[in-house]
């Protein structure tokens, strides 16, 4: 029954630290699943040798590089080019022939990553004469994720998976007129690193920057407990205009939230929701 | 009742396996079954609906956030790692493999042992690699259940011998017994 004691105390623990990021850095990862929290500090301190989660409480009061590393084993950053094909397909088949009623046309990327998700909708705009007309923002709290997204560079060996994706949603062209490639990295073109605009925003410390007609965000709230994906839930309510359009991740839904009765469900299979008149 | 949850973890070999294990289980079974099974496609839509054609028990993906009830049996979504939270909802989550898995059965073993303690049975069974060995060996360190399918009745035997060399586990069994146990231990106090 030893081990069941040391499990209290290391839940404290990290109670403990999770303050202290929260009061010494502004990130709150209070309302996070606990169970994946738990899980990634418990790596970062096998990782870095230490004995406790106070020890790593410790050296996160005093080591800004060891705090920014434990700021990137919270945010989990995988993502791909069109991810989940099927949603993609859906979108241009559903809801780009909404999107297409519109002079002017705001999309938001809410935890966007290394940027692949906000690429791909760029050029889903593009095939479908929609990009002049548009403003992507793309936003998330991991910095390090952001400059990396805005760089636009991604690894040639991933190429055969992304057009693979990209083929399977429909893509009209060839997935290879929208990058250059040598032989280690890939760049996105200019047009579409030009299109995007980048920011940085935390959903759960910050408020809503925009009225917009489509957020987009996946694989995001999974991380979060039900509290937290209801205020979050919230906030998205709050950014959408009347008609508007709110995609979640394959394994998402608005089931546990508040404002689940302000939407009908658009695309029920690829989490479509929009929000009612 | 002691049991509050078992959890399988089941690789190569695992449709046969699943298919033997679970139709023997009745309709009102009074523990929940959690199973991470690595399967070599992305969707488990069908796979799900095929096994609940051959059950009694109900069979679900398992979904983020749900409550733990008895009478089901649920399983981790192709491509993501299950965990189970303190208040014994489920928790998903893509990040990296563990054991070139996801979902990993060390992953989901490790957050049940905490929750669950001794009131937790763990099972692995057939498979190619050595996930759920660790994860087995923390569900006995917190006072849990082991049972192992026995490795020379496993279609692939390299999991169950992993998880037997890594900790002493109670029961080492075939598939049938396995079954006619987990009735047994249904009602122990
Ligand atoms: C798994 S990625 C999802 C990327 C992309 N949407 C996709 O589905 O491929 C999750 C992202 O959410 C971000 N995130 C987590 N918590 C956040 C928060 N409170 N505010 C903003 N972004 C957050 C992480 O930094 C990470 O980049």
């Amino acid at each position: 029954m030893n081990k069941i004691t040391t499990i209290k105390t290391e839940e404290r623990e990290i109670r403990s630290l999770l303050d202290a990021l929260y009061q010494n850095y502004g990130y709150d990862f209070r309302q996070y699943s606990e169970a994946h929290i738990k899980r990634r500090i418990r790596n970062r301190m096998t990782l870095s040798g230490l004995e406790s989660i106070s020890a790593v409480q410790q050296k996160a009061e005093q080591d800004k590089t060891f705090t920014s590393l434990l700021l990137q084993d919270l945010s989990i950053t995988v993502t791909e080019m069109f991810r989940d094909s099927n949603f993609f397909k859906a979108l241009r088949e559903k809801v780009i022939p909404i999107l297409k009623t519109y002079s002017f046309i705001k999309i938001w990327h809410a935890g966007c990553s290394t940027g692949e998700e906000a690429y791909s909708m760029a050029i889903l705009l593009k095939e479908e004469g929609l990009f002049d007309r548009t403003t992507i923002y793309a936003t998330d709290f991991n910095q390090h994720a952001l400059d990396r997204a805005k760089e636009g560079f991604f690894s040639n060996s991933l190429i055969k998976d992304y057009t693979r994706n990209y083929q399977s949603a429909a893509g009209k062209e060839s997935f290879s007129n929208y990058y250059t490639a040598d032989h280690k990295m890939a760049i996105m073109n200019q047009a579409l690193r030009d299109k995007i605009v980048w920011a940085n925003h935390n959903l759960v410390t910050d408020s809503v920057f925009a009225e917009v007609n489509l957020i987009l965000c996946r694989n995001v709230l999974i991380y979060f407990n039900k509290e937290l994906q209801n205020k979050v839930h919230r906030l998205f309510f709050d950014s959408l205009g009347n008609g508007g359009i709110l995609c979640l991740g394959a394994k998402e839904s608005l089931r546990f939230c508040d404002v689940s009765g302000e939407y009908t469900e658009f695309e029920k299979k690829q989490k479509i929701y929009k929000k009612k008149y | 009742m002691k049991f509050k949850a078992i959890v399988i973890g089941v690789s190569s070999g695992g449709i046969t396996a699943l298919k033997t294990l679970l139709p023997a289980l009745p309709a009102t079974f009074g523990i929940p079954v959690i199973i991470v099974q690595h399967l070599a496609f992305n969707s488990g839509d069908y796979w799900i609906e095929h096994l609940n054609e051959a059950c009694e028990i109900n069979i679900k993906e398992a979904d983020e956030k749900e409550k733990i009830e008895k009478g089901m049996v649920y399983i981790a979504p192709p491509n993501y790692h299950l965990l189970i939270e303190t208040d014994q909802t489920f928790s998903l989550s893509i990040d990296e493999k563990v054991n070139h898995a996801r979902p990993s059965i060390d992953v989901l073993f490790e957050s049940a042992a905490e929750t669950f303690n001794q009131h937790l049975i763990g099972i692995v069974l057939t498979g190619l690699n050595n996930d759920g060995a660790l994860g087995l060996k923390k569900i006995k360190e917190y006072g849990g259940t082991t049972i192992v399918q026995d490795p020379s009745t496993a279609e692939s035997d390299i999991m169950p011998l992993s998880a037997i060399a890594l900790s002493p586990v109670d029961y080492i069994l075939p598939l049938n017994k396995i079954s006619d146990l987990l009735i047994q231990l249904e009602h122990q106090l």
